[in-house]
């Protein structure tokens, strides 16, 4: 191989489990970094990503900034990689969806017990939330999906190994979970 | 001597009066389901059994076997067709696997795993279900229903209770409860119902029980719907037994 | 608002004994109490639980399949605007609004003090002299802005409809071309004296000969069905006349059935005394409702004359009688077992065939489901004579056809053609210029450009239920087959996965076409669907759900194309948009508070 091909990865509206479960690959992490380097992702702290083959994306979109990352991932990497249930349907901040946001944010800040002169957050320095969230997918193209509420480590490494290799990814049975 | 038709190029007997489904399953050979049942009449509504048969299309649990048939299932085409049909029934509900109960028993879930789903791929609608936990035994949680009506058909058919029923029409479908509060409540269901025991998702709930069995040690992290769908089917036979595919209270 | 009334059994008693306590009565039932209290009420529903022995879930389930049952009040005046192409190519849209702001109220709401609510419904049958509305159930057609204006003016001063000007509710036939049907001058009796003495096998021999075939598109030998159902072994059968004409653009069976009921029913009856059935039902629709009491009197005139009843003309053993059938507002029940399940009052979901109904059909029993237009074609090829009837015509499809014209030409209304008229002949005849495409058959047929104008209605080439909408090159073909779209989507039974939410996925492809967001990967996906809905549907309405968009993406790609916003992928909502209802909520409109369009 002439050179290793450059992984970028993040989270969005997720909780960071699926880049937990990219560290339960173990021992293997080490043979992965002999085919790949890694951009922008919470391994290498660098804050951009730069030019990729391959972008891999935790989380749904539920705010502005997710979307501007988001972008950010489809215009420098060649492959896109939703990974993880919230990524792929939106996962468990969607289950808001079936409500009105502002009665979210009113119940949150203003009437929640406790929240004597509440006020919702208007800094411009925070993220605006979106309507509904929604899967990666809904907002740009997105190549390939690894499911799973974390996928395990040996779903990553499977599905990433075949990708490397140019192989259509499979899982099979005991590695392709929703759960 | 019974007849028999062609399903992957296999042959398959089978006897008069038994669909092109009912037969394959009977000599081993699986066809993907999800409103089939093996105790009920067919009913065709879910099309994941869909088959190519002399070069046309059709449900293969309604459809009567016949001599000499030439039956496709097990190709790209068809396996292609029943992968955008889980993720129309996956982007039409809200299933959210990771909280729901029935994970790793659900037949929904085993197909997509199946065939290899890795995503709904279309717009979620994530229409708004409310749930019914009226009922002190039971928790109805309609986001995962995939209108088979095999609970309307179990309550109808084998409890003679009528429960459950259809309203609405095209997307707008939606199962309802027989009672003027639209509550379980008020309905004459009981646990041992057999009512109980077909929804092939998440939608009828014992509660309190639905962890009993960790995740990761259920039906379909055992081994694939394919193979435990032809355990089920020979059971059949044995009138005496209650069906292997419903979760029946041991 | 409406006060409750006392007991419901006041006025559901003598509905119910009208009906026999029968549950197949139950979609009557419930029309019948619906007409007596404005809506179906929760009270009501128990009480007829009660009285048929049928579970409340399941009457709910039926009442909430079709559209003109309503399990809620819904105003004293329920306006319905028919929604098909051709009432917004005359400017319904406009008027609806009009109406919406003259009423102050929303579409589809009941205005807060329940006067009135208005909607839109299914094409109504009136394409050519729309744009129409349906007023608690009764046509109006010719609607303008006076109309509107003077219709919210009854409605605001809650006039009973009986005293609205009865020009409102004129329909008129506009019969522009007459042929061997609309000419025929035959008397009631005339065909089923002459048919008595051969009898029932010599009857369908002769249909058979007369190369008869269904008029409702699928063009089913008439003769081979009605030799299956006569061979058919059961203890009753049955003929049913299909008048729940839903097909968009389609009205000949309306003309028929005001015009030429007597023909219709001498063929209903021809039918009885070749199948051997002793009770017919004519399947009416229900924006057809004004039809009811014409017809009803039409079948009491007949049976005074001996048409209809015990001995009909004297003969021992033949006796047949017909009821009539109204539908609620479902298109799939035009599908002829889907209709059966509708007659014996369930929800109107196409059966899994075989069986077909010609063996069990309407309670199971052998049943010959023909459309309007073929009883009185039967009629008159029995009266012709076989060979006569074959003479017309071309080889594969004998004896004429009825069109309706509507849409872009001057002479809209019904044509009558020998089969084998060119598209062509049609738009001329109509007065047509300038015309961009030509909608064959309805929303499930066929689209046709002007390369295909040379191309005849018959079997041979284009079959066709009848409707032949015309859209002249001021149209964006894009906007029709959208306004199709939606139509599959809202009329689609729901039974089967392919078309319950395919039908649904494509009319949110279409409408992110429309609002600018269309990509490539769209029209892509338009091809996806339909190939899932042709292969897996259930039954047409599935299957053809897709025909409008193929068929213009076919001659008109670029009505596409000049609508895409670009080539990569989009989401099918404004972004920026999804971010209003969080801006509003924290006050801000800063530069971060907004999501600019991508730059590409």
């Amino acid at each position: 191989m002439s050179r290793k091909l450059r992984i970028a990865t993040t989270s969005l509206a997720g909780c960071f489990g699926c880049h937990m479960s990219l560290l339960d690959i173990d021992e293997r992490l080490l043979a992965l970094l002999e085919l790949v380097e890694f951009d922008r992702s919470p391994i290498t702290d660098i804050k951009h990503c730069g030019p990729c083959d391959i972008g891999l994306i935790e989380g749904g979109i539920c705010n502005a900034e997710n979307v501007h990352v988001l972008r950010e991932f489809r215009t420098h990497c060649k492959i896109l990689i939703a990974i993880g249930s919230c990524a792929i349907t939106g996962g468990l901040p969607a289950q808001r969806n079936h409500l009105d946001l502002a009665s979210c944010l009113t119940e949150v800040y203003l009437t929640e017990p406790g929240l004597a002169h509440g006020h919702i957050p208007n800094d411009p320095e925070l993220p605006l939330p979106l309507d509904k969230v929604h899967p990666l997918h809904e907002v740009v193209k997105i190549d390939y999906f690894i499911p799973g509420c974390p996928p395990s480590g040996d779903a990553i490494w499977k599905f990433l190994t075949d990708l490397i290799a140019g192989k259509t990814p499979e899982l099979g049975h005991g590695l392709i979970k929703y759960d | 001597m019974s007849d028999t038709f062609q399903l992957d190029g296999k042959n398959v007997p089978f006897e008069s009066g038994q669909t092109v489904m009912q037969a394959a399953l009977a000599a081993g050979h699986y066809i993907p389901h999800l409103c089939y049942h093996p105790e009920f009449k067919p009913h065709g509504s879910c099309k994941l059994c869909t088959v190519k048969v002399g070069g046309r299309t059709a449900a293969s649990c309604t459809m009567p076997a016949e001599a000499g048939l030439n039956v496709e299932s097990n190709i790209e085409e068809m396996n292609g067709l029943r992968r955008t049909l889980v993720q129309m029934l996956f982007a039409e509900g809200n299933h959210f696997c990771p909280s729901c109960e029935k994970s790793g028993n659900c037949m929904l879930q085993a197909l997509g795993y199946d065939l290899e789903v890795h995503t709904a791929g279309f717009r979620h609608l994530y229409p708004d279900r409310p749930l019914d936990a009226s009922h002190p035994d039971i928790l109805l949680d309609f986001n995962r229903c995939i209108l088979c009506e095999l609970c309307v058909r179990a309550s109808s058919e084998v409890d003679g209770k009528n429960v459950f029923a259809l309203s609405g029409r095209g997307i707008a479908k939606h199962l309802i409860v027989n009672a003027k509060s639209e509550l379980l409540k008020d309905t004459d269901i009981a646990l041992a119902d057999k009512a109980m025991q077909v929804c092939p998702v998440g939608v009828i709930l014992k509660k309190r029980v639905g962890f009993s069995v960790p995740i990761g040690e259920r039906r379909y992290d055992q081994r694939p719907i394919s193979a435990q769908a032809l355990d089920d089917a020979p059971r059949l036979s044995d009138a005496s037994s209650s069906c292997a595919a419903c979760e029946g209270t041991p | 608002m409406v006060s409750v009334p006392g007991p419901h059994a006041t006025y559901l008693n003598p509905i119910l004994e009208r009906h026999g306590h029968a549950a197949a009565s139950l979609l009557q039932i419930l029309r019948e109490a619906q007409e007596h209290f404005g809506y179906v009420h929760p009270d009501a529903l128990d009480y007829l639980s009660a009285q048929l022995r049928l579970p409340r879930a399941r009457i709910e389930g039926v009442a909430g399949f079709y559209s003109f049952i309503c399990l809620q009040p819904h105003g004293e005046y329920r306006v319905l605007f028919s929604d098909n192409i051709t009432d917004r190519m005359l400017g319904s849209q406009t008027l609806m609004e009009q109406m919406c702001q003259q009423l102050w109220v929303e579409p589809g709401k009941a205005s807060e003090d329940g006067l009135v609510s208005i909607g839109a419904t299914s094409c109504t049958g009136m394409c050519d002299q729309g744009p129409a509305m349906l007023v608690n159930g009764r046509a109006v057609t010719h609607l303008s802005h006076q109309r509107v204006q003077e219709i919210a003016h009854l409605i605001r001063n809650r006039t009973p409809l009986d005293d609205w000007p009865g020009d409102f509710f004129r329909v008129e036939d506009n019969i522009r071309r007459k042929g061997l049907l609309l000419d025929s001058t035959l008397a009631p009796g005339d065909v089923l004296r002459a048919a008595l003495a051969p009898g029932a096998a010599d009857i369908v021999a002769a249909i058979t000969a007369s190369g008869l075939r269904g008029r409702g598109g699928a063009g089913f030998p008439t003769g081979l069905k009605w030799e299956a159902c006569r061979l058919a072994q059961g203890a009753e059968h049955y003929v049913v006349c299909n008048a729940d004409e839903g097909e968009p653009g389609t009205f000949k069976d309306r003309v028929l059935l005001t015009s030429h009921a007597d023909l219709v029913f001498e063929g209903m009856t021809l039918c009885a005394l070749a199948i051997g059935a002793r009770k017919g039902f004519l399947y009416l629709r229900g924006e057809y409702r004004y039809l009811l009491e014409p017809l009803q009197a039409v079948l009491q005139r007949r049976r005074e004359n001996n048409l209809l009843g015990a001995c009909i003309l004297g003969q021992p053993g033949f006796d047949f009688d017909i009821a009539i059938h109204l539908g609620a507002g479902a298109y799939i029940c035009g599908e002829e077992s889907a209709l059966i399940e509708s007659l014996e009052g369930k929800r109107g979901v196409p059966r899994s065939r075989p069986p077909f109904p010609v063996t069990h059909g309407y309670l199971q029993q052998p049943t010959a489901v023909d459309n309007v237009e073929i009883f009185c074609q039967a009629a008159l090829a029995i009266h012709m004579g076989a060979d006569n009837y074959r003479a017309i015509g071309t080889p594969k499809s004998s004896g004429s056809k009825l069109i309706s014209v509507s849409g872009d030409c001057p002479r809209p209304g019904i044509y009558e053609y020998p089969f084998g008229v060119s598209v062509r002949e049609v738009l001329k005849d109509c007065g047509a210029a300038n015309t961009r495409a030509v909608q064959i058959s309805g929303p499930s047929g066929v689209c046709v450009a002007e390369s295909e104008f040379g191309r005849k209605l018959c079997f041979e080439d284009l079959p066709t239920a009848g409707a032949f909408m015309v859209f002249d090159d001021s149209r964006d073909l894009f906007e029709v087959a959208r306004n199709f779209v939606h139509f599959f989507a809202h009329e689609s039974c729901g039974f089967c996965t392919p078309c319950r939410v395919g039908t649904s996925m494509l009319k949110q492809t279409m409408d992110k076409i429309a609002a600018g967001h269309g990509t490539r990967y769209d029209l892509a996906e338009i091809e996806h669907l339909d190939q899932v809905l042709q292969t897996s549907s259930h039954c047409g309405l599935g299957r053809t759900a897709c025909n409008p968009v193929l068929h213009t993406l076919r001659h008109f790609r670029p009505a596409y194309e000049n609508r895409l916003k670009s080539l990569d992928f989009e989401p099918a909502f404004d972004l920026d948009g999804a971010l209003a209802r969080a801006r509003q909520m924290t006050g801000r409109d800063d530069a971060g508070a907004h999501l600019k369009p991508e730059e590409t």
